[in-house]
């Protein structure tokens, strides 16, 4: 590839490090289900059917708004946001 | 589970809609992101600004003020084309030359191209020259959709109604053509009442149906642009700059990359959220 053929895209450390993260998720989930296939159906506390799948994408869901709404009540800076966007995705998949 | 399945060629199937997915989804909406924490003045030359786009849409007033116009005009259209769809789809003739001329009906507002709606709207609602708008101000009302926001939210409305109902209308009508006969047969022995009919064998038989026409009509209404821009422009003023119309604005307007992104994804988030949240609901129900 010649250099700058991905200019377009404006890459940044953060923004690729972020990509990163939820490609690594989809590696990990990938190989969880090849371990233990099904995904693990079940109902938890909000009285839906979720997969480990679903459960991951309301843990990311949730990730985001955790941030937005920590970013527009409390402002700078962020990382507080990422412990409790943690912690609300470890009670997601216990949980939900 | 034991073993594997032995053939596992069938993955490739899936590659033509996975590279179609990467380049018409994904890879847009990657470079959205990276945009959305960067500041550019052209040529490409990018300046990293951390989450403060994020930090500046969340707080201007602007974005509430459409926010919640989005919101209004969703609730509205939602209020009025489920139910006005579904009692369409009751009254429409069961069997026969009708029942295809009705679907036929039925279904030529939406063969029509968003902006041809738009325009035809616009012509029709003219206060001086169109039909709409010149006999409501020959009937007495004050009626000006350029100028007042009220004239301008009824006729969005009544836009949207005219080009969307009919896909409730289309989807209901499929969920009671599969209801059989012997369900009402056991309805009429039991003497049962029509509303009961509706309540009891209808009703849960469109479930399914309304489900999807519910999502389809969220999230279209949600990202409606075409027919808002030809008919008002988003105006008179603000009056009826809707989410994707002051994204534009931003955008290709005043070619702000940066907040545009960060507005784009927060206006995709809340989509995703609401319509993840109206499957939850729905499904929940069904499952008990």
């Amino acid at each position: 590839m010649e250099p700058g053929a991905m200019d377009w895209m404006a890459w940044t450390w953060q923004t690729a490090s972020f990509f990163g993260f939820i490609a690594a998720m989809l590696v990990v989930m990938t190989v969880w289900e090849l371990r233990a296939p099904g995904g693990n159906p079940r109902r938890g506390v909000l009285g839906i059917d979720t997969t480990r799948g679903d459960r991951l994408f309301v843990s990311l869901l949730a990730a985001a708004f955790v941030h937005l709404l920590w970013l527009a009540f409390i402002g700078m800076p962020l990382w507080p946001a990422t412990l409790v966007s943690v912690a609300v995705a470890v009670l997601i998949f216990r949980y939900v | 589970m034991s073993g594997r399945t032995p053939n596992q060629k069938a993955w490739w199937l899936v590659l033509p809609v996975v590279v179609l997915v990467a380049f018409n989804a994904v890879i847009p909406l990657m470079t959205v992101v990276n945009y959305s924490v960067q500041e550019t003045f052209g040529d490409n030359q990018f300046f990293f600004e951390g989450v403060t786009w994020f930090e500046q849409i969340l707080h201007s007033s602007r974005f509430h003020d459409a926010l919640q116009r989005q919101l209004l005009f969703t609730a509205i259209i939602l209020a009025i084309e489920i139910p006005l769809g579904v009692a369409i789809a009751l009254a429409m003739p069961k069997r026969g030359a009708w029942a295809s001329v009705c679907l036929v009906l039925m279904a030529m507002p939406l063969l029509i191209p968003w902006n041809v709606v738009g325009a035809m709207w616009n012509i029709f609602a003219l206060p001086d020259i169109g039909l709409l708008g010149h006999s409501l101000n020959a009937l007495g009302f004050d009626y000006n959709f350029t100028r007042q926001p009220f004239s301008a939210w009824s006729t969005l409305i009544a836009m949207d109604v005219w080009h969307w109902t009919s896909l409730v209308v289309l989807l209901a009508y499929a969920g009671l053509s599969s209801i059989p006969d012997a369900f009402y047969q056991a309805a009429k022995i039991d003497g049962a009442s029509a509303w009961a009919v509706f309540r009891y064998i209808q009703l849960p038989k469109m479930k399914r149906v309304l489900m999807i026409a519910v999502l389809l009509r969220f999230m279209d209404s949600f990202m409606i642009y075409t027919e808002a821009i030809v008919l008002t422009g988003g105006g008179p003023g603000n009056a009826t700059s809707l989410l994707s119309i002051d994204l534009v604005k931003i955008a290709l307007g005043q070619f702000d990359l940066g907040p545009a992104a960060a507005m784009s994804l927060i206006y995709f988030l809340i989509i995703l959220l609401l319509s993840w949240v109206f499957y939850a609901v729905m499904t929940r129900d069904e499952a008990h």
